[in-house]
């Protein structure tokens, strides 16, 4: 049976030519590269949306858009950032770098790992194609809360079908991730010496497995009350539309863990590098992410603590959530104590990856703050749950996305970036988040309610700062695209270990720049010296 | 040449070179979906109902296309063992994915049984409702709800009886469980007679259990006035159901195919990953079905 090996045995570093390359692709840096392109090119798709949300809100009252659209933009607005900015940029990022950090050979599944690409740009261009129809795009909130959600126009077969195919492509990705972690490690890379990124994405793509099947139920019973006359969600046949919001947030509390651990893992691979120390506390970080893992599903009904639950509902999520603190604490914690003593330089991923620390701090007190249930009474659906969200969100996985991509383009591309203009995109990027999102806080504690477009006039000074800093960190943006673009082109050569002064860790820096087409054929052994962390 | 399709004879893990069949299948998908849109929005002139069949005759290609092509590798003998078990992970947690997916519908289900329909009537926090709204309503279990929604004037309804065609059903799907256990017995003691026969039991039986799932909804339909709009219970009924149907249908019409592949001779004792792949299936399709019967006919 030989001559049947040889085929792929003899293709070194032979890359497919033209665009089958990228239509047939089961090479997991070409499907990470196209994942990482699309979720950008979605970023800026969504940042229009923001920024149409902001133009509109310089001023009360209505100028630019009418308020149907202005709907369809907030609510296309986080469908496109969540389903198809912050998760396929963490999908490819895990395509690029899990094979290389496990030292593998590719994902476990290459053909459907081009399947769980593919699917994503036909299923954000039905989501948008919802625009053409008649009754304009989906208006009802990311969320989909029925009554209103059924009473949408021709758009709501689209978002409906459009998600199911983003659920498709979010598990078949998930359940690489996790076959390639638990099968496709080198030997002697136990569970206990994988790269936290590795960690992270694994416990992730678990979370993914369990909760993308029960949006597409949730969807699903949507689509039936709407066309085939089911009750689920309507009482006068029994059902009840609060069972949707259960339902719903089943999914989406662990959802925003999925948009948050992949960027802990990150943090914890970006840190220790900068701070020349291993990170503290390896362990605690892996039993805090399970942790964090296991409690994101005991605690969604704090999204409902206004819609007349029993008493006790409100005290156990009330509380259970706060138990969230415990978990997420410990990292924060050990990623300070990573820097303690360290000698600390400030690289491009290093200051995202501080920035993070910082401000996904701040927007974990403001969860703990929505997490009290007679004070979320008064938060509820206010501007300050906008704040909330956006600080973990973008100052928090999105730049993380950030710090990633600054760590390894030059290890993807084989060229150092041009540092000075990262450090501006850095510099302009935090700086104006906070200017965008921080006077949101104050909006909401003044009772300014989200998804209108228009508000009474005692809000028009901090709504006017807020979209100066919408306009400058979304152009701001526009400086990351001609980075990267510069570096593809060209630039000084990077070496394998890239931050040679700062000996990172890890397998991926034990091959060249850029990468090798093929990953390790033949994998590396493994022992406590390529590894992360000491055990003590 | 028996033991040279045996999963062993390959060192390297295999990585196929570009492949056809996943953009085929998202193009596919794509055209599905704008069918079912255009079918359930489309309005007038609109053909619908003809995009979402050439999506569906796509899928199908596709699923022929893909899984030839992984068999053709297969029998080639270009998977080793690490490819077998990345398959095997991979079927698994797509079990425990269609799990949650009934997860939810069960959740659904005892959420209408245990709150919202004692709360309409008038129980526990939302007393408000029942007593401004429904303060006739006195819901037990089954339900239409308060305004008795469902194809009949008065708003009645029967339910299945559960020791009818649904024990039926259960002995069943519990029967083919055995059958397909003796059937991967066999298989694995190198006994093909015995295989063919139980694998052909297991997907006659499953067959079976889809034919009288029909009779029972066409009863239902036309003499229990019981179909999907009768309320939480029909909506509930038939989706449970029919979800669960479905996929015994697709486990039946996965389990005959691997009968064909048997015929000619593949799935080995050695390398038979598709027939476990498929028995996991149809096990995890029995366990639904026993949750279906209790929770949904009996109690
Ligand atoms: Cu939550």
């Amino acid at each position: 049976m030989a001559h049947v090996h040889t085929h792929d045995a003899d293709h070194h570093d032979e890359k497919p030519a033209g665009i089958g390359r990228w239509l047939f692709a089961t090479n997991h840096k070409d499907i990470g590269t196209m994942y990482l392109v699309f979720a950008l090119i979605m970023f800026f798709i969504g940042g229009a949306m923001a920024m149409v949300i902001r133009a509109e809100l310089w001023s009360p009252g209505l100028q630019y858009v009418d308020p149907a659209f202005f709907n369809s933009m907030t609510t296309t607005h986080a469908l496109v950032m969540i389903f198809g900015a912050v998760m396929p940029a963490f999908v490819g990022l895990a395509n690029w770098m899990i094979p290389l950090q496990i030292g593998a050979p590719d994902m476990a599944l290459p053909r459907m790992n081009n399947y769980s690409f593919w699917i994503m740009p036909f299923a954000f261009t039905l989501l948008l194609s919802s625009f053409f129809t008649a009754s304009g795009g989906p208006a009802g909130g990311w969320t989909m809360y029925p009554p209103l959600s059924l009473q949408a126009g021709n758009s709501f077969p689209t978002m409906i079908f459009a998600i199911h195919l983003m659920g498709a492509s979010s598990i078949m990705g998930a359940i690489n991730v996790i076959v390639t972690i638990m099968n496709m490690r080198a030997p002697g890379l136990t569970l206990l010496r994988l790269p936290l990124f590795c960690w992270t994405w694994l416990i992730t793509a678990y979370l993914l497995i369990a909760v993308m099947p029960v949006l597409a139920g949730a969807v699903t019973m949507l689509l039936t009350d709407h066309y085939f006359g089911t009750s689920f969600f309507n009482p006068a046949g029994g059902g009840d539309p609060v069972m949707y919001q259960h339902i719903f947030w089943f999914f989406g509390h662990p959802e925003v863990y999925i948009l948050i651990l992949p960027a802990f893992g990150i943090v914890s691979e970006i840190i220790p590098t900068f701070s020349r120390k291993p990170l503290f506390g390896y362990d605690a970080m892996v039993y805090a992410t399970a942790s964090i893992a296991f409690l994101s599903f005991l605690v969604w009904a704090h999204h409902m603590f206004t819609t007349g639950m029993p008493l006790a509902s409100e005290l156990f999520f009330m509380l259970s959530t706060m138990l969230i603190a415990i978990p997420t604490g410990v990292k924060v914690f050990n990623w300070c104590a990573t820097m303690w003593k360290g000698s600390l330089s400030f690289e491009p991923p290093m200051l995202f990856s501080l920035s993070f620390l910082f401000l996904f701090t701040i927007g974990g007190f403001s969860g703990l703050m929505l997490a009290i249930a007679p004070a979320d009474f008064q938060y509820q659906d206010t501007y300050f749950v906008v704040a909330h969200f956006h600080y973990v969100l973008v100052s928090g996985a999105v730049f993380a996305i950030m710090a990633a991509v600054y760590y390894w383009l030059p290890k993807w591309t084989g060229h150092m970036y041009n540092m000075g203009l990262a450090k501006l995109h850095f510099w302009l990027s935090a700086i104006f988040v906070n200017v965008l999102f921080f006077p949101q806080h104050f909006l909401g504690l003044a009772g300014m309610p989200r998804r209108i477009p228009d508000y009474n006039v005692q809000f028009t000074d901090w709504n006017r700062v807020s979209s100066l800093g919408g306009f400058v960190f979304g152009l701001s943006q526009l400086l990351f695209v001609v980075l990267i673009l510069q570096c593809v082109r060209g630039g000084a050569k990077a070496t394998a270990k890239v931050w040679s002064d700062a000996e990172p860790v890890g397998l991926e820096w034990s091959v060249a720049s850029p990468a090798p087409y093929h990953s390790f054929e033949t994998p590396p052994l493994i022992t406590d010296a390529n590894t992360h962390h000491e055990h003590v | 040449m028996a033991n040279a399709h045996s999963p062993a004879d390959s060192a390297k893990y295999y990585v196929p070179h570009g492949s056809i069949w996943p953009i085929f299948g998202s193009v596919s998908l794509f055209i599905l979906m704008i069918g079912a849109s255009l079918t359930l929005e489309g309005g007038e002139g609109v053909p619908g109902t003809a995009v979402l069949f050439a999506g569906f005759a796509l899928i199908a290609v596709l699923f022929f296309g893909w899984f030839g092509k992984v068999i053709s590798e297969n029998e080639a003998g270009l998977y080793n063992m690490d490819v077998d078990r990345s398959f095997r992970m991979g079927m698994m947690w797509f079990i425990f994915s269609e799990v949650m997916f009934f997860a939810a519908f069960f959740g659904a289900l005892f959420y209408a049984r245990n709150l919202s329909v004692p709360w309409l009537s008038g129980a526990g926090a939302k007393q408000m409702t029942h007593s401004l709204l429904w303060s006739h309503f006195d819901g037990g279990w089954p339900s239409n709800g308060p305004s008795r929604l469902g194809p009949h004037e008065d708003g009645s309804f029967e339910t299945v009886p559960a020791l009818g065609l649904p024990l039926v059903n259960t002995l069943l799907l519990l029967t083919s469980g055995v059958t397909i256990t003796i059937a991967h017995h066999a298989l694995r003691a190198g006994n093909r007679a015995i295989l063919k026969i139980f694998l052909a039991a297991t997907f006659l039986l499953g067959f079976l259990f889809v034919y009288l799932q029909a009779t029972e909804y066409r009863e239902a339909y036309t003499e229990l006035g019981l179909q999907l709009k009768t309320g939480i219970y029909g909506s509930t009924f038939f989706m449970l159901t029919g979800f669960h149907g479905l996929h015994v249908t697709i486990g039946a019409i996965m389990l005959t195919v691997i009968w064909f592949r048997v015929l000619r001779g593949q799935q080995t004792a050695q390398n038979h990953f598709a027939f476990e792949a498929v028995a996991w299936y149809w096990h995890f399709v029995d366990v639904v079905w026993l949750g279906l019967f209790v929770f949904v006919y009996w109690l």
